[in-house]
């Protein structure tokens, strides 16, 4: 029993290695692009649409009236950045009850890698909105010797992103795998409908905290003339 | 004692107090959140939305720590760097 997919190889040839977390991020990847390919080839405006359709608009609706509520600005920006991450990680996380399948959010290479990109879009979603200048002088609020701090919080809520995905999906495999061992009968399953619940709400908090450490990043257009909000959470 | 046995000694009942002492702070926080926006949500139903999603956001922020709790016993357990070390010592 290990921590990690990472550590269940399928193929190894010289430097290059194929786990089970890259086998089964490519499969998550291939089976939403497919997906939405499918349903998107013939879309209608009418009454009359396919049910898959009204799926993919209702979790797109659903997903922009979110972001516009907490970012408290227009969602169309945000939409296929977070919109992505939430889909990548709560497909994979569903798919976490098929037997075999081993969540590549389970993986600290994975959510540290989605963790780096919230990380990078930060000070690019900032950058684009108000102008290098102004971004990099928030660093230096309320004095320059918060410099440190802020760098500090930066990075280390980027951590605290990736290590707390990395934690609820990984814990929700081993506990399944030592009720297996315990109480084979019945327990597990409910222990596996809880982590249906845990990985939806995991994606979802995910997915709102992106949010808002962009929307912090770029704050100060929207109330460029009312006192700023308080700061950014950090977890 | 050789020190394969110490380390391997000491992981384990470390690993348990990791997680043991660790989950009383988050569990006496959440329970506390949770009692919290109970109230909230009687007073204002009104608001049910809102607090419903901050209590999420909240609850997950609170959990974290218990989950840097679970990460480091596991860690401790399944894979272990001084234990790993001193194994490769020993058999290298």
């Amino acid at each position: 029993m290990g921590i990690s997919p990472d550590a269940n190889v399928f193929l190894e040839w010289k430097f290059v290695v194929i786990n089970a977390t890259l086998v089964w991020t490519w499969l998550v990847m291939a089976l939403m692009v497919l997906g939405s390919w499918l349903i998107t080839r013939k879309l209608s405006s009418g009454p009359e649409i396919s049910r898959f359709q009204n799926l993919l608009e209702v979790i797109v609706d659903y997903t922009r009236s979110q972001i516009g509520e907490i970012a408290r600005r227009q969602p169309e920006r945000f939409l296929p950045f977070i919109g992505s991450l939430f889909l990548f990680i709560a497909v994979s996380n569903l798919l976490g009850i098929i037997p075999g399948f081993e969540p590549p959010t389970g993986s600290l290479s994975t959510t540290t890698g989605l963790a780096i990109c919230v990380f990078a879009a930060v000070p690019l979603f900032g950058m684009t909105s108000r102008g290098l200048g102004p971004y990099l002088k928030q660093y230096l609020k309320p004095s320059p010797f918060m410099l440190p701090f802020n760098v500090i919080g930066e990075l280390s809520r980027t951590l605290a992103l990736a290590v707390r995905l990395f934690g609820n999906v990984m814990s929700g495999a081993k506990i399944v795998a030592i009720l297996l061992a315990i109480t084979p009968i019945i327990f597990p399953v409910v222990m596996q409908l809880f982590g249906l619940l845990t990985g939806i709400i995991q994606a979802y908090i995910f997915a709102i905290l992106a949010t808002v450490y962009i929307a912090s990043g770029m704050r100060a257009r929207s109330n460029k003339t009312g006192q700023e909000k308080g700061d950014s959470p950090d977890g | 004692m050789d020190s394969v046995t110490l380390i391997g000694m000491a992981s384990i009942i470390a690993a348990g107090l990791t997680i043991g002492i660790g989950s009383i702070g988050p569990a006496l926080g959440e329970g506390r959140a949770l009692a919290q926006a109970l109230q909230a949500m009687a007073q204002q139903p009104d608001e049910a939305n809102t607090i419903t999603r901050t209590l999420f956001v909240g609850l997950a922020m609170v959990e974290s720590t218990a989950i840097y709790c679970f990460v480091v016993s596991m860690i401790l357990i399944f894979a272990n760097p001084f234990w790993n070390h001193v194994v490769a010592k020993a058999g290298g």
